[in-house]
């Protein structure tokens, strides 16, 4: 089952790291960086399933939303 | 007079000149119970199970013998035991190369090494390598055996089957010879004419599925040189030779070399020696001494007949399913095909199965022709991006690949040929939880060392039953079928394979060497019923 809720220790240390991993790439590096983090984050979390959900979610982030507004304790906001 | 016939292709070796036959003089069309259209390995094989089982079988080809091109070239373990069943595999092992090791590049550098090594325990390796000639001509080597031993194979060379008529009981062909047309009839008609096979077009069937748009050169070098005998790819090769390149080895001193050439090129350009011999002196270096032996460039489409059987007539082999190169799943998947078919007809020309039972042959092989299908175009998918992101996947994986194990499990220059499990067959019966997965109905048996030989070659060419530390009769006859019962007790290896927990194990199983069905002791009723089942009577 994909965590949608809140799940991160330090949300704003690891947006910032995210930033800061790609200074200095030209757009072609910093997608190829992107690509090679995707992979090695699928590897990490291993179910298909749950890769499958995290997919379908990134390519239709409203669908989650709807459904979370209906369950008791789900996300108020992202 | 050989006009009337024109060969498409040189040969290797001619192996069924043209001899005439009564029947092109009979006044009516000579009735025959199986006709096979196609020489290929899948036509031979085809005609070497039948004959072997007693059906008497006639094969026409338009050619008089193997075709010229290594073509087919890797043959996987499972197609070994099955030409083992059918007394030919000896000769391929030795003439055979054996590899184990593969290496991948990107560019200039070595990512990572594998090895293809099976688990012990099995009478053959992971795969051969072997030009498609001397696969074929070891085949037929087999047929002239069996048939001076009574084996009713007959094979007729330059007959090219010009009409095909499908009636509900029988087919009618035109048959064209060097002695011009005659006409026969066959009760059943199976097709292993290829890819681009003629009886298909003339029954108006259609062939459906995905075109890749990319040429790859096949050159077959022959050279002594000394690299070791191991199957090496090049993702974007530094040598710029092609998009992608694989080198193996062959037996007599060839090496293939493929190259992928992209889609908009100028096919006889490239075709051309000298610009062939550029590619390969850019990959192999300026002193590497080597002769070209066979060159082709070829293009695949990965599609497939919706159905494998139409009423009397039955497609086996590239004729009922084309797969893309990657993974060795064309010759293979056609083999097993045969392995599939062959019992199967020879039970209903028995009168011993219903007609329904060749149903099973089109939903068992419609589900490996899938299942291949999707492994060679996912393969080709990573081999060949198709978009520019799916590019910058293909080239993070093959980054990681270096360093990381993890990325290796998703780098795709071939998923290499494993038999189908029939999951969710009709002819599969009931399954024990206490045994292993892979020996589940559906599964084809595994291999496994007994005291003085192979597990396979104690199975025999019928219905089996294996007991594992289990009672049961020394022979079963039901449904005018006598199955034999193979009693063992159980080793290290029919434990991990076939036992499981289990304290004792009954497998009923197929003439192909696939598990019909499992208990953990011997109930007659049941193992009857299974039976049944597994011809197509329930």
């Amino acid at each position: 089952m994909l965590i949608t809720t809140p799940n991160l220790t330090r949300p704003d240390e690891s947006y910032a790291a995210l930033i800061a991993t790609h200074e200095g790439l030209s757009e072609a590096e910093s997608h190829a960086l992107n690509a090679r983090l995707i992979l090695i984050l699928m590897n990490h979390i291993g179910d298909h399933a749950v890769l499958a959900e995290a997919m379908r979610l990134a390519r239709d982030p409203g669908a989650q939303a709807k459904f979370s507004e209906t369950v008791p304790n789900g996300p108020k906001s992202a | 007079m050989t006009a009337l016939v024109p060969d498409r292709y040189t040969l290797a070796f001619r192996l069924y000149p043209y001899a005439k036959s009564p029947d092109q003089d009979a006044a009516t069309p000579v009735r025959h119970g199986a006709v096979i259209v196609g020489g290929g390995p899948v036509g031979l094989a085809m005609a070497l199970d039948l004959g072997r089982r007693g059906v008497p079988v006639l094969l026409l080809d338009d050619h008089e013998g193997a075709g010229l091109g290594s073509r087919a070239l890797c043959f996987a373990k499972r197609t070994l035991e099955i030409c083992d069943r059918l007394g030919a595999a000896g000769p391929m092992l030795e003439k055979g190369v054996q590899w184990n090791l593969g290496k991948v590049f990107h560019d200039d550098r070595l990512l990572y090494e594998f090895n293809l090594l099976p688990e012990g325990g099995h009478a053959f390796p992971a795969f051969i390598n072997l030009q498609q000639p001397w696969f074929e001509k070891f085949l037929h080597d087999a047929i002239v055996q069996v048939r001076a031993e009574g084996a009713p194979i007959e094979l007729r060379g330059k007959n090219r089957v010009d009409a095909v008529n499908v009636a509900d009981d029988h087919v009618t062909l035109d048959i064209l010879t060097p002695d011009g047309p005659y006409r026969l009839e066959a009760d059943w008609l199976i097709a292993c004419d290829g890819a681009r096979s003629p009886v298909r077009g003339m029954l108006g069937l259609s062939f459906d599925g995905r075109v890749f748009e990319d040429n790859f050169l096949i050159a077959d070098v022959k050279m002594k040189a000394d690299f070791p005998t191991e199957r090496w790819f090049w993702f974007e090769p530094h040598f710029k030779s092609g998009d992608s390149a694989l080198l193996h080895k062959q037996p007599d001193d060839i090496w293939r070399i493929d190259f992928q050439l992209g889609w908009n090129i100028d096919r006889a350009k490239e075709l051309e020696p000298e610009n062939i011999r550029r590619r390969v002196d850019a990959m192999l270096g300026p002193d590497v001494e080597y002769e070209l032996d066979w060159c082709s460039i070829y293009t695949f489409q990965c599609r497939r007949m919706e159905k494998f059987r139409h009423g009397r007539v039955l497609f086996a082999g590239d004729s009922a399913h084309q797969v893309s190169p990657f993974g060795a799943r064309g010759a293979n998947s056609g083999i097993q095909d045969v392995d599939n078919l062959g019992w199967k007809l020879a039970l209903v020309l028995e009168g011993l199965a219903p007609e329904s039972l060749l149903d099973s042959y089109d939903a068992e092989r419609v589900h490996g022709a899938d299942e291949n299908i999707l492994n060679s175009t996912r393969a080709t998918d990573f081999i060949t991006p198709k978009t520019p992101v799916s590019k910058l996947f293909r080239n993070a994986v093959l980054r990681l690949a270096e360093h990381l194990p993890f990325a290796r499990t998703m780098v795709n220059s071939g998923r290499l040929s494993v038999p189908c499990t029939y999951d969710g067959s009709v002819l599969n019966g009931p399954d024990h939880p206490d045994m292993p997965a892979r020996t589940r109905p559906g599964s084809v048996c595994p291999d496994a060392p007994l005291a003085g030989g192979w597990l396979l070659r104690q199975l025999g060419p019928g219905f089996r039953l294996l007991t594992i530390d289990s009672e049961a009769p020394e022979v079963l006859s039901a449904h005018g079928l006598t199955v034999p019962c193979l009693a063992l007790a159980a080793t290290p290896e029919l434990t991990a394979r076939y036992l499981g927990t289990a304290k004792g194990a009954v497998y009923l199983i197929r003439p192909d060497q696939h598990v019909a069905a499992r208990w953990d002791r011997f109930d007659e009723t049941a193992v009857a019923e299974a039976l049944a089942r597994a011809i197509g009577k329930v």
